[in-house]
């Protein structure tokens, strides 16, 4: 009983952090802090929603395919992030950056 | 079983608005990060849809859907990066893209 409490405040919890990147992914102004709210954003939902999937899951076969799916997740998105962002930079992608102020 | 149904309406609201930034996106690393956000999206919706329903055949499609987008999205940027600069001519690199905020 404990443990789907825990699993429901997670999946919820994880619910609404993926909505607040989806609003930072919509709104923020230029492609790197899109980067940023995305990538952030992604792997904490995906861990928070597996998490209390796994706490809500009926017996232990569907734990261990949901930890299959979560690792595969922790290691493809973060990989996937920064392939686009090596790919954005080799053409020429800049982050925007503010000038020194005693510099140029 | 309430709080999974808010769960997945939660994430096919998310799946919205990444469908909106896939759609507004000025240039073609904008769409990718968007396609692959719903790519991802779309997993734990699955994930939460197999719970709900207690089929545990969804979680294996999960597991391919997971294959498939990463693949999806890393083939779509070799292309580009084989390929050129994307379709937008107007933000090719020299242009600054900080938004409208001159810095």
């Amino acid at each position: 009983m404990i443990i789907a409490m825990i699993g429901s405040l997670l999946v919820v919890v994880g619910s609404l952090c993926g909505v607040v990147g989806a609003i930072g992914l919509l709104r923020f102004p230029n492609f790197h802090a899109r980067l940023h709210a995305a990538g952030v954003t992604d792997s904490l939902c995906a861990i928070l929603v597996l998490t209390g999937l796994m706490c809500l899951a009926s017996n232990g076969f569907i734990v261990v395919k949901l930890l299959i799916v979560l690792f595969f997740l922790l290691f493809s998105t973060p990989t996937a992030s920064h392939v686009l962002t090596r790919t954005a930079l080799n053409a020429g992608y800049r982050p925007p950056m503010r000038k020194p102020e005693t510099g140029e | 079983m309430m709080v999974l149904s808010f769960a997945a309406a939660a994430i096919l609201v998310v799946i919205g608005l990444a469908l909106v930034r896939a759609f507004l996106g000025p240039t073609i690393y904008d769409r990718v990060l968007a396609v692959n956000m719903v790519g991802t999206k779309t997993v734990l919706l699955i994930c939460v849809i197999d719970i709900l329903g207690g089929n545990s055949g969804f979680l294996d499609v999960a597991l391919v859907y997971a294959l498939i987008n990463f693949i999806g999205v890393i083939a779509m940027l070799k292309f580009y990066a084989d390929e050129g600069r994307g379709e937008d001519a107007d933000l090719r690199p020299g242009h600054d893209m900080s938004g409208g905020e001159s810095p």
